[in-house]
Formats: structure tokens, C-alpha cells, sequence
């Protein structure tokens, strides 16, 4: 692409997508800190059915989500073929459970377009946009976004009187 | 940065030290244990302080020291003895020294007059022990200045158009390092100068003797130079020379009979050798090092991981039966005892007395004793005692609380106190001690106990209670943890701004400690906390509940056992009791209350009693215990959030996460289950 | 010209201002933070050009390190200033007695210290 090119259409971003139920997803890559294989997690109590539980991390004590029970969509029947992304967003350090990890793609911001309203089904919490790239459709996820509801989603257990 | 801020810090952080010694050396004045150094370690310290405070400007502090620093120097002098009133006073200083101190370091001004009572009084002292002379010579000596010989000439009305110098050093002078040819320069600097040396007075070379003093010297300077300027640069050896400046008056020229300027013979200073290469070298000798926070903690940290993956490599030894007594085996012991070993002096180096956190109290308990008027005194015993840093950071809050509340609300006023018979001072003890592996502070008073009655009323006022509940006394004394309580008719100034018993409770829970009350009625209340020696280790009982494994701290278990059938009791709506030896504690499954799908069967798991601070005793049905260990706490929070129930995560040998229990959440959540039922029908018992 | 120069002073603030003055103007300087450590120095840490020195110091005050330098046959022409506050002159005398060759006012004006320096080392 020439420079005028370029500042049409803004910085260039790349991304990591990933299947999960079948859809493909991406993630900025500046979040993601490495990709592991499925282990078995330690449930937390009373958590919502798509925080699968927690991971060792190399002495780091990892929640583990869910991308497809996030969605709606059910539980993953999770075997170590199945891939957790590690993001990091803020200061908290999450795992992603998805199907499998794909490519590294490259976007431009223009590339992203807001997610069409009927597409919506309870997504929009957490999606940035689609990006509709020569490979296909994409689904952008905001993974600040991703985690920030893991906080408002929480146990809620009415507080000791 | 400016260096100057840095040195700023540096004299702030200095003045935390010296404010400690002094206050400690009062303590030890007050108490008759002082001797000649810890009046001097005293004065130091104020002249220290006031010294660095005027590098910096500090005006109001420096004036303040000044007559503190006059009134200790009158103590070490013997002007002024040590009576209990004037080591009060002397205290008092001492506090208003430290707010100046924290006034300065937080740029900001102390109100005009706030220290005026406690000057007059420091005055007051200096005049009553004497007063020193040396006071009034203050002002003459602010320029290093005394008397010189000089011949006082009446002053020229015109000026001069230069001097004649006659100077002659004594052997004093040269004994004490100082050098003509210096001087004779320096007078240089200040105009054209012509030397005549008066050698008459050296003796034949057999004869000289090294450090007798037999040159003399007439300089001449030229130009319009002020006297004292001439003055300055004898400033060190007046007194130790014969000194003459003359006028010289510029009309009749007087023909002296000059010889050519011959250069003063220098006094060669003792052969010097080479200079070293000693540039920037520090070589203040020391027994400590600094080091920073990040660093430790980075080293604990990577022991804790040591720790785990130990205890990792011992799993998968043991299941691959390799023995114990083999090689290997007796390697993994030796790494295991070693690795021990290592985590204890790494844990050490974290540690730190308590007395940081016990210093402040003296003074706290002076300022409250004077706000409620009532007489007090502190006693601290063991404040040597270690504690990891994490762990005392966060003790001060509920500390301080604990000792408001025993001064305003356990002693009595002096009245009460002789009409009870008491001695007129109540006495306030802090104490710490390490015991079984934790650390117990004890905060007690021998005032007035807990009013049991009182109490009790408001807990029904609040509907803490209903008004039939039949409670012990032990129960009675454990609603003051319930928040929104306050025994005091009126929110006092002092304790009752809003946090109550149960902040200082949650504090020290947090913290994985317990507080237990103590009282008597009219003798006197106790409240002993017991905290973890460090927030990162605990030692844990490891159980099975389902498939998953949890981690119980040993702290709060009381025993484990097998129930049986018969001592099992139901209870309300699908609750059980557990006869533990004529008691009867609520049993609870464990798992259910986690969530976890499969309920444990009661006739083939095992039963851990916990003590827990709402509720009291509790029974806790696991399937399984799976062993005893120290594991190294991992929280979870900072990535997920709070769960009530669980304290925190540890990894097990086999890199699984298990999750460590919280007991005290865990009867929280009985509780919300149990909404409804209150505690009197609860009966709890066991204690 | 450049100096070494031996500050004795137990206040670490007293210390950083005394190596910060100094060392801005090319000096070297080295520390001890009572009389016992500054005559330690001094034996350990080579030719010394210029000694500075507190008087209020544990172990060892400033009297007793001067009296021990003056003692000291390969130390004892080393210029010895002392630090001073206004409100000492009996020590002042006191110093001047044990063989201090001048002094410097506390709190000290950078240049003036420069200026004393100057004054007692060639």
C-alpha cells in the first residue's frame, strides 16, 4: 500500500484469530501473551458457567474462559487439542478456551466495521466489530472489554450485614 | 532530580530515626534507666535535626530546636535534673519537634503560636535549672569570631590607601596545621601585596628546632580594602600569632627600607606520597545494606516457586515408587531440608520487630490520656519480636483502634479509678510474642471490663439479637464485632468516628489472623490477635471434596474426625447438627456450599471442626484428608476477584491449582443459607 | 586543585550536603560517620588532604578524633576544620585547644565551605 493509502484508512493492526463455535475470531495482537494447550482447570465455586476455572501458569494462578459458553453457545467438551489464548488486558491476566488458533491476520481500522445490529445476540458486550477481510469474516473482540465483565458478572453474594 | 531533594529525603528519613532515639532515650530518662549516653544520644539527635532542618530553611523548626536542643544540653550539664514533670515537659517537646518535622517535610507552615506554650515551658526549665551563660554569647559568635591582639587604631576619617600587616605565628599555629603562606595568599586575593619576611629571629640550622615558630612577616597591601576583610583572613589564628593592621595613610609617603620580596619559606607539609585513586569512594563502615523491596520480593517469590516445584518432584517420586531410602530418595530429603532451610532465612530477611509499628503508640496514648484526662501509662513488652514486613505494614490501623478504645472507653477516669480502689494511672499493656508458629499481640487494660449489660441492650436495639437470646458471656463479648456497634452514649471524639470493632476485625482476618476477647468486670478487658508470621506461607491441611482438592488452614482447625450416624442430627430445613462429644455443631457439606454438584456422603467422608468468628464451631464434611503441608499462597484475586469462601490458591505437587478455604467466609456463607435463623437459635456451642 | 578531603559527621543528611558541595567542586571525598570510623579512615583510605569534622558524634566526638589526629605523627599537619553552630563557643575554644585548624558555621553556605577549604590546604 502507498502512504496515502495508508492514512486513509489508518494505523495497521495485526491480529490473531481463533475458531470457536464455529466463527472466526480475532484479537490485537499487543494482547496476547502466549497460546497453551487445554489442561484441566480447578472450578471456582459459585462462578458462571463459562469461567471454567482456574490454570497454573508457570506459578501464576490463570481463570480460564469459556469463548463459546460466553456466547451463549454452550460448554466447550474441552480435550488438549483444544487451545487456551492468553490475553492480558489491564492488569488482569486471563485465558481465552477456544477451538483452535488460525492466523495472523493484518487490518486497518477501516477495515472494522461496527457489528450489524441483528448479529448483536449478546456479543456486543465484547466485540469490537467485524472485520471483512479477503479470508472472510472476522470477529474482533475487545479483550478489555472481555475481562471487564468477568468483574461485573461476579459471585453475587449479598455482602456479610 | 536535584540532588538537594534527594538529601531532602535523605534528611526526612534521617529525622525518623532520630525522632525514635530521642523519644525512646525520654523513655528510658523517664524511667530512671539513663546514664551520661542516652542523654547525649538525646541532644545529638535534636542537634541533628535542628542542624539539616537549617541547610533547608526550615526557620520555625530550627528556632524550635534551638531551645529544645539549650533545655537537654542543660540536662546533660547537670543544670537541670531530670524530675518526672520536666521529662514530661521534655516529651511533650519531643512531639512538638515531630510535628514540625512532618510540617516541614509536607511543605506546609504550623500555625503561629501553636508552639508557644511549650517554648515558654522549655524556657521556663532552662531559667529554673540555672540558664547557661553560654546563651548570651550567641549573637557575638555567629562569625566564628574571637577576640584578636590588635592594635585599635582610631578609625582614618579618609581611606586608607592600604595596610601594613605585621604578622608573627606562635608555634600553636603551626601545631594546629595552619599555614602563613596560605594566609599570606589569601591576603593576596585581596589586593597587591609586597612580603618582607623577618627571618631575625631563626637560629642557626643546628639549632632550629621543628616546631618552633621563628619567622615573622610584614605585608604590605594595597588598595582600598575594608579592615575586616583583612580581618576574615585571620579568623582561624587569632590568638595563636601577633597580629598588627595599620592604616596606611596615602599623603606622606613613608620611604621604608624594602628589601626585594623574598617568598615566605613554606613549611613543607609531611612528604605526601601518591595520591591513590580514592575518587567517589565512601568507605562509611556500616553493618547493614540497604537493598530494595523489588529485590526481595523477587527472591521470595522464586523460593515460593523453589517450594512448589519441590514438592512437584517429590509427587512424582513417590509415584513412581522409587524409595525413599534409594539415592534419589535421600537426595529429594537433603533438597527438601535444604530448600526449608533457604525459605526460613529468606523469610527472615522480610522480617522486621514490631517495634516499628509499637513506636508510635507511646505517643498516642500521651495524646489521648490528655484529651480524656485521664492518667495512663503504656507498657510494651516484646516488641523485638519478627514479623514479616507485609504483616506489619497492615497492623498499625487495628492496633491504634485497639488502644483508643482501651483508653477512652476500658479506663476509667482518675476519680473512678480510687474510688474503686485502683490506682490513680491506668496501665495499658502491648505485647507481642511468637507462639506456635504465629504471632499473638495482646492489647489489654486493667480499667472497667466489658459492660456485659450494656452490651447486650444495644444488640437488641439493634435487632443483633433477638430480646429471649440466652448468650454467654464469651457471646456477649464477641457482638462488638457486629458492625454498625458502639457502646459509647456518644460517638466520642476519639473512637467513634464511624469504625467500629468490626473494621479492626476484618482487618486482622484479611491479614489471616483471629482476636479473641478477654474480660472481667471492673478488672479489666484483653484482646489477643493472632496473625500468620508471613502472608505468604501457611500451613494447611489438604482434603478432598469430589473430585477437587482444597486446603484448610491448620490455624483454624480445632480436630478431624470420623462421624458417626447416630450423632447426626436434622435441623431446620434440610440442615444437619453433629454431636461432638454433648456439643452440637452445625454440619456442613462443604462441597454443596461450593457449588459442587455431588453432595458428599456423611457416612463415608470425614469431619473437620473449624473455628470460625461468626458462628463459632463448625463442622465441615470433606470426603477425604489428604495429607499436611505448607503451601505457598497465590492470590487469584488480582486476575479474577473475591470469592467468599476461598482465601486464596496454592499449586500442589502435581501443578494443579487447589483452592485454599477461607473458614470465616465459609460461615458467612452458612449464615446467608441459614437466612433467617438467628444466632441464639443457632445454640452454637463448643467454646 | 582537586583534594581529598574526610568528612566525620554522624548525620547522613550532614554527610550528603558535605560530598555534594564538595565533590561539585572536584574533591574527593570520603566518609565516616563518628570519631572511631574517621580515624579509621584515615589510616585505611591513603593521603587525606583536608579533615572536616562534627563535634556532637557518638563513641568518639569531635575532641577526641582531633586530639587523636594531633597525636598521630604522619597525620598531624592535616588542616582540621570543625563544624559549628552558633550556640557552641565554649566548644568552639575547646576545639580550637585540641588543635582544629578553623572552623565552619552550621548551617553551611557551599561556597563558604569552599572558601575554608581554600584557606587551610594549599
Amino acid at each position: 500500500m502507498d502512504d496515502n493509502a495508508k492514512d486513509l484508512h489508518g494505523p495497521r493492526r495485526q491480529f490473531i484469530t481463533f475458531k470457536s463455535a464455529d466463527q472466526v475470531f480475532g484479537a490485537d495482537i499487543m494482547v496476547i501473551r502466549e497460546i497453551r494447550g487445554w489442561t484441566d482447570t480447578t472450578p471456582l465455586p459459585h462462578a458462571p458457567d463459562y469461567v471454567r476455572g482456574v490454570i497454573n501458569l508457570r506459578g501464576v494462578v490463570l481463570p480460564v474462559i469459556d469463548l463459546k459458553a460466553r456466547l451463549g453457545r454452550g460448554l466447550t467438551d474441552a480435550n488438549p487439542k483444544h487451545v487456551i489464548v492468553v490475553v492480558k488486558a489491564g492488569d488482569r491476566t486471563i485465558g481465552l478456551l477456544v477451538d483452535a488458533v488460525s492466523d495472523i491476520l493484518t487490518a486497518t481500522s477501516a477495515d472494522i466495521q461496527p457489528t450489524p445490529e441483528l448479529a448483536r445476540d449478546g456479543q456486543a458486550a465484547f466485540v469490537e466489530g467485524i472485520a471483512v477481510l479477503d479470508q472472510g469474516m472476522v470477529t474482533i473482540l475487545s479483550m478489555d472489554r472481555l475481562t471487564q465483565s468477568l468483574v461485573d458478572a461476579a459471585d453475587s453474594l449479598p455482602q456479610a450485614a | 532530580m536535584d540532588p538537594m531533594d534527594s538529601i531532602k529525603q535523605t534528611y526526612f528519613q534521617e529525622c525518623e530515626e532520630l525522632l525514635l532515639a530521642m523519644e525512646e532515650g525520654f523513655i528510658a530518662i523517664e524511667n530512671g534507666d539513663a546514664d551520661d549516653e542516652t542523654i547525649n544520644a538525646v541532644f545529638r539527635a535534636v542537634h541533628s535535626i535542628k542542624g539539616g532542618g537549617g541547610a533547608f530553611g526550615f526557620e520555625d523548626l530550627v528556632s524550635f530546636a534551638h531551645i529544645f536542643e539549650t533545655a537537654i544540653d542543660n540536662l546533660r550539664s547537670g543544670k537541670l535534673a531530670a524530675t518526672p514533670p520536666t521529662v514530661k515537659v521534655l516529651l511533650r517537646a519531643g512531639d512538638m519537634l515531630s510535628d514540625h518535622v512532618a510540617a516541614a517535610r509536607e511543605g506546609r507552615a504550623i500555625a503561629k503560636g501553636v508552639d508557644g506554650d511549650i517554648k515558654d515551658e522549655l524556657a521556663s526549665l532552662s531559667d529554673d535549672g540555672g540558664g547557661t551563660a553560654s546563651d548570651d554569647t550567641d549573637e557575638l559568635d555567629g562569625f566564628g569570631f574571637a577576640p584578636m591582639q590588635i592594635v585599635v587604631e582610631d578609625a582614618p576619617a579618609r581611606a586608607a590607601a592600604g595596610w601594613t600587616i605585621n604578622f608573627k605565628p606562635h608555634a600553636a599555629l603551626y601545631a594546629k596545621a595552619n599555614e602563613p603562606f596560605l594566609l599570606i595568599r589569601e591576603l593576596s586575593q585581596l589586593g597587591k601585596t609586597d612580603v618582607v619576611a623577618d627571618l631575625s629571629q631563626l637560629p642557626a640550622l643546628d639549632q632550629i628546632e621543628p616546631d618552633q615558630a621563628y619567622f615573622g612577616w610584614t605585608i604590605r597591601l594595597e588598595g582600598d580594602v575594608p579592615r575586616e576583610k583583612i580581618e576574615e583572613v585571620f579568623d582561624f589564628v587569632t590568638g595563636d600569632c601577633d597580629l598588627k593592621i595599620e592604616a596606611v595613610t596615602p599623603a606622606p609617603a613613608i620611604q621604608e627600607e624594602r628589601l626585594p620580596a623574598i617568598s615566605p619559606m613554606e613549611v613543607e607539609p609531611a612528604a605526601k606520597e601518591e595520591k591513590k585513586d580514592t575518587a567517589g569512594t565512601d568507605s562509611t563502615v556500616k553493618q547493614t545494606i540497604r537493598v530494595d523491596l523489588d529485590k526481595v520480593d523477587r527472591l521470595v517469590n522464586l523460593v515460593g516457586e523453589l517450594v512448589i516445584t519441590q514438592a512437584m518432584l517429590s509427587q512424582r517420586i513417590n509415584e513412581s515408587h522409587i524409595p525413599r531410602g534409594s539415592s534419589i530418595g535421600n537426595g529429594l530429603a537433603e533438597l527438601e531440608h535444604l530448600l526449608r532451610e533457604l525459605q526460613e532465612s529468606v523469610m527472615a530477611i522480610r522480617t522486621q520487630p514490631v517495634k516499628s509499628v509499637f513506636q508510635r503508640m507511646p505517643r498516642l496514648v500521651r495524646e489521648l490520656a490528655a484529651q480524656t484526662n485521664k492518667k495512663v501509662r503504656l507498657v510494651v513488652e516484646g516488641e523485638g519480636t519478627e514479623v514479616d514486613k507485609t504483616v506489619i505494614e497492615r497492623l498499625g490501623e487495628p492496633l491504634t483502634h485497639m488502644i483508643r478504645n482501651a483508653v477512652d472507653h476500658g479506663l476509667e477516669t482518675p476519680e473512678e479509678r480510687l474510688k474503686a480502689g485502683k490506682p490513680e494511672e491506668g496501665t495499658v499493656t502491648l505485647s507481642a510474642e511468637h507462639r506456635g508458629g504465629r504471632i499473638v499481640i495482646e492489647v489489654s487494660d486493667d480499667g472497667r471490663g466489658i459492660n456485659r449489660p450494656r452490651v447486650r441492650e444495644k444488640a437488641i436495639e439493634r435487632g443483633i439479637i433477638s430480646a429471649s437470646a440466652a448468650l454467654s458471656d464469651d457471646e456477649i463479648d464477641n457482638l462488638i464485632f457486629m458492625p454498625g456497634f458502639s457502646t459509647a452514649s456518644q460517638v466520642s471524639n476519639i473512637s467513634g468516628r464511624g469504625v467500629g470493632m468490626d473494621v479492626v476485625r476484618r482487618n486482622i482476618v484479611d491479614l489471616g489472623g483471629r482476636i479473641v476477647i478477654g474480660s472481667a468486670p471492673q478488672q479489666g478487658s484483653r484482646f489477643s490477635l493472632t496473625l500468620p508470621l508471613t502472608l505468604a506461607v501457611l500451613d494447611g491441611m489438604v482434603v478432598a471434596i469430589g473430585d477437587q482438592t482444597f486446603v484448610l488452614p491448620l490455624t483454624h482447625i480445632v480436630e478431624s474426625l470420623k462421624p458417626k450416624p447416630e450423632d447426626i442430627r436434622p435441623f431446620g430445613r434440610g440442615r444437619h447438627l453433629l454431636n461432638v462429644r454433648d456439643c452440637h455443631v452445625p454440619l456442613i457439606r462443604t462441597g454443596e456450599l461450593l457449588g459442587a454438584k455431588d453432595a458428599s456422603d456423611a457416612n463415608k467422608g470425614v469431619v473437620i471442626l473449624v473455628e470460625s468468628q461468626g458462628i463459632g464451631r463448625l463442622a465441615l464434611l470433606v470426603d477425604a484428608i489428604l495429607g499436611q503441608r505448607q503451601v505457598v499462597i497465590k492470590s487469584f484475586e488480582n486476575n479474577y476477584q473475591h470469592i467468599e469462601g476461598i482465601a486464596a490458591a496454592t499449586i500442589l505437587g502435581d501443578g494443579r491449582v487447589a483452592l485454599i478455604l477461607d473458614v470465616d467466609g465459609l460461615a458467612t456463607r452458612c449464615r446467608h443459607e441459614l437466612a433467617g435463623t438467628q444466632l441464639s437459635e443457632f445454640r452454637p456451642t463448643g467454646t | 586543585m582537586s583534594k581529598t578531603i574526610l568528612t566525620v559527621d554522624d548525620s547522613r543528611t550532614m554527610r550528603d550536603m558535605l560530598k555534594l558541595a564538595l565533590g561539585a567542586a572536584g574533591h574527593t571525598v570520603i566518609q565516616a560517620d563518628d570519631g572511631v570510623n574517621g580515624i579509621e579512615a584515615l589510616q585505611n583510605a591513603g593521603p587525606v588532604d583536608v579533615i572536616i569534622t562534627d563535634i556532637n558524634m557518638p563513641r568518639m566526638d569531635g575532641f577526641g578524633f582531633i586530639d587523636h589526629v594531633r597525636r598521630d605523627p604522619r597525620n598531624r599537619v592535616i588542616p582540621i576544620l570543625v563544624l559549628t553552630t552558633e550556640s557552641e563557643p565554649a566548644k568552639k575554644q575547646r576545639a580550637r585547644d585540641a588543635g582544629a585548624t578553623g572552623w565552619i558555621v552550621k548551617p553551611f553556605d557551599p561556597q563558604k565551605l569552599l572558601d575554608a577549604v581554600r584557606r587551610v590546604a594549599p
